[in-house]
């Protein structure tokens, strides 16, 4: 990024691509070339700033103007008045909810302010397509430096030193399984990274490979020279055009530079990567499950023993590694191990990327300390709850994890706390819920998934989740009866003792957790037949109430079964066996006559 | 197995073979072969299986189980538009079902079916990732964001008005 005094710096992933980022970058170019400020002005296309819920996103460098929501019309004004000008264009500047007051740059927006970016160093400053951008901050020094000064042995003891620890769920010492893997003597090692992401609701992995894929790539290169690999193959979901096409371009320019291939950075280090499509199998991101799809077959799990690191693909040694994970290792190498474990909780070090999603003001990625509270990031950084509702729970660990509560608030974030809290760290998505969610509704959500994504290989996962969803499903029908609380509870409990992967073993516990958690909300649906939510249809009664209708018809001509009667002028009435709780008459209503029992 | 008779034609065949070929026939390259032949004749018939599972050496039932195992793969044409409701959990809780049971109301189609003059599938998406932009529906390569249920026979608009 060098000869031009002003970049604009403009996010090129899913989510503002999906609301015409790519306009906005022609509509700038545009601009800039009619004005004739091509040498003094480059339009750069990133990736993800995190703050999706206010794209496109639009960063002024070196002032850190922060512009949101910008609409590719914006793009005269943007250059007329700042570039031109040096004037900020306040309309598209970010507006602080709290203290009514307008920011101007990144560094003073609360969203920012605690974040600590290590995995997504890159993530949003750079051009994920062009591998010099890479190299200026500091890309494949890592990589340069543990071939020409460190043995494996001392770069995996790096590693170790550190304290990373896994960040695709299972929170396992990543210098460890490096260990494991080096130790085994085979002809042939494969280094593996996991990017099936299937957590729906979490989007870290894709942002990382859309938006820095060059650090991927190096860190499986120093994976492979630790363990003693030649070859890695990335597994990644066919739902992410865009990260696919980022990572191709990536590895072909480390090829193009001598950063992969026959003889690395002259050092005879031979690596090289290639890549293998998901077709859509949540279990797939389970890594035995992993292996046999890379093998070209069904994506069911195998027990282990044997782990991966003696027996993987092909039957090879093996180290299967998250994305985030690896975009942590060129920090760690370049920073230090000591310096990285500076970083987070007692037994958690380093950061964490999470993707805040669902009913909160600031939806997007953010990557925090290890050992941060849960209030810190849904009230500080996430900017609280949408429409001013009231907090209810968060959804952690995806359709694996449980659901954390007020009363965990103030629980500092690291994987032992969050399990021991009932809820785990999965791979970083959170899903924050208001008082208008159910959660029974929810736990049956999360069954539907599982039902729909177990591969059938073992009975308790197949067949017990199942009757886990019939039951939720009678209860949100109003047919529970109290004896299906114990029997959730018992069926849930085998269901997850006798599993044979992580995903039965675990599926359960979105049901569990919120029996824990909110036993009232069953037990308004099982003894009062109410859903306090309003959620579940089958339980709602819509009424008219007598004193605000005044007879009007608007709503028995609404009513797609003939299900309200009454004359003009005269108070109205709902037949509620009629009734298909469409909810046609309530938009209709402007009396707010019609109400939800 | 679906009922849909398919009668392959010899470029058909070849192009399979071809595809087969470019992955060196290799059984291992199952998931990547059926990738890009979905990609060409835009879904899977028994018969197009029959063909993959010859040119790589492996039995009709493995590459079944396959192209049956991973949602991705289907053995019946989507639409020409086809219609993808993000059924993630952002969008779940952002309303996704009330805009997917908008969409079947207004086709008259489940979920995995495709209209009878052809034009449009439905199908279900776990993430595509645009969290920000909850509730999601995709139709072919279009993203739409914020998704109400008001919105989706607009949406469906855009697509009848272009036959
Ligand atoms: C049902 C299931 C789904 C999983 N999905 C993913 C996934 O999408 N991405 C991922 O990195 N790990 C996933 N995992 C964890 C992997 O099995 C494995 O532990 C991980 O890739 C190891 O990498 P790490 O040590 O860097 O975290 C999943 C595990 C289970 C049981």
């Amino acid at each position: 990024m060098s000869g031009y005094k002003i970049h604009l710096l403009v996010c090129g992933g899913t989510g503002c691509k999906a609301s015409l980022s790519t306009a906005v970058v022609e509509n700038l170019n545009h601009e800039i070339k009619t004005q004739g400020l091509d040498d003094f002005a480059q339009v750069v296309t990133t990736g993800c700033f995190g703050f999706c819920e206010k794209g496109p996103i639009v960063k002024i460098i070196p002032d850190n103007t922060f512009y949101v929501q910008v609409k590719p019309e914006d793009a005269r004004e943007i250059v007329e008045e700042h570039i031109v000008k040096g004037r900020k264009v306040e309309r598209l500047l970010y507006h602080d909810p709290d203290k009514e007051t307008i920011v101007s740059d990144s560094k003073h927006m609360n969203f920012y302010k605690k974040q600590v970016r290590i995995a997504l160093r890159n993530c949003g400053v750079i051009d994920p397509e062009n591998i010099d951008e890479y190299i200026a901050r500091d890309g494949y020094k890592a990589l340069g430096k543990v071939l020409s000064e460190k043995t494996p042995e001392e770069a995996i003891k790096l590693i170790k030193d550190s304290g990373l620890r896994g960040r695709g769920g299972g929170g396992f010492s990543t210098g460890m399984k490096w260990e494991l893997a080096a130790k085994n003597i085979s002809d042939e090692k494969y280094v593996v990274c996991n990017a099936d992401e299937g957590d729906p609701g979490a989007f870290m992995d894709r942002s990382i490979l859309e938006g820095d894929p060059h650090t991927v790539v190096e860190a499986m290169a120093i994976c492979g020279y630790s363990i003693g690999s030649n070859y890695g193959l990335v597994y990644i979901r066919a739902e992410y055009p865009l990260a696919i096409e980022r990572l191709k371009t990536a590895i072909k320019q480390a090829r193009d530079y001598g950063l992969l291939g026959n003889n690395i950075l002259g050092t005879g280090f031979k690596f090289d990567i290639e890549l293998r499509y998901g077709a859509g199998a949540f279990v797939c991101g389970e890594e035995t499950a992993l292996i046999h799809s890379m093998e070209g077959s069904r994506g069911e799990p195998t027990m282990k023993p044997p782990f991966p690191s003696d027996s993987g693909y092909l039957g090879k040694p093996t180290t299967v590694n998250n994305v985030e994970t690896f975009a942590n290792i060129p920090v760690i190498i370049n920073k230090g191990a000591a310096w990285f474990s500076s970083i987070g909780s007692e037994k958690a070090k380093g950061t964490k990327v999470f993707a805040l999603a669902g009913k909160i003001n600031n939806v997007g990625l953010i990557e925090v300390p290890m050992g941060i509270t849960l209030r810190e990031v849904i009230f500080e950084i996430g900017g609280g709850i949408k429409n001013g509702k009231k907090f209810k729970a968060v959804q952690t660990g995806g359709p694996s994890g449980g659901c954390l509560t007020e009363k965990h608030l103030d629980t500092p974030i690291d994987y032992d706390n969050l399990i021991a809290a009932g809820s785990m760290m999965g791979s970083g998505g959170m899903v924050v819920m208001d008082e208008d969610d159910c959660m029974v509704d929810v736990a049956k959500f999360f069954l539907d998934f599982t039902v729909e994504e177990s591969c059938g290989k073992c009975a308790p996962c197949r067949i017990g989740n199942k009757r886990l969803h019939e039951i939720l499903e009678k209860i949100t029908k109003g047919n529970g009866t109290p004896e299906d609380i114990t029997r959730l509870i018992n069926l849930g409990t085998v269901i997850k003792d006798t599993s044979l992967c992580g995903l039965g073993q675990s599926s359960p516990n979105p049901v569990l957790a919120t029996i824990n958690n909110f036993m009232d909300e069953y037990t308004a649906h099982i003894e009062d037949k109410k859903c306090p939510a309003g959620v579940c249809k089958a339980l709602m009664k819509y009424e008219i109430v007598d004193e605000n209708c005044v007879g009007c018809t608007a709503c028995a001509r609404a009513c797609p079964v003939g299900a309200i009667t009454g004359e003009r002028k005269e108070i109205h009435h709902i037949d509620t066996s009629l009734c298909i709780k469409c909810g046609a008459c309530i938009d209709r209503c402007k009396f707010n006559a019609v109400i939800i029992k | 197995m679906s009922n849909i008779k398919v009668e392959l034609k010899k470029p058909d065949v070849d192009k399979i073979k071809e595809i087969c070929k470019s992955f060196n026939n290799q059984p291992g390259e199952l998931i990547n072969v059926l990738h890009k032949t979905q990609h060409t004749f835009g879904y899977l018939p028994a018969e197009v299986q029959e063909v993959v599972a010859r040119e790589l050496n492996v039995s009709v039932a493995k590459v079944y189980g396959v192209v049956t195992f991973y949602s991705f793969f289907s053995m019946i044409p989507k639409g020409k538009y086809p219609i993808s409701v993000c059924t993630g959990t952002a969008c779940y809780v952002r309303g996704a079902e009330n805009v997917l049971d908008e969409f079947k109301k207004n086709l008259k189609i489940e979920v995995g079916e495709t209209t009878g003059d052809g034009m449009f599938s439905i199908s279900c998406l776990r993430c595509v990732g645009a969290c920000g932009l909850a509730p999601v529906v995709m139709v072919g390569e279009k993203t739409y964001g914020r998704v109400a249920p008001e919105m989706v026979s607009d949406i469906i608009k855009e697509y009848t008005n272009q036959k």
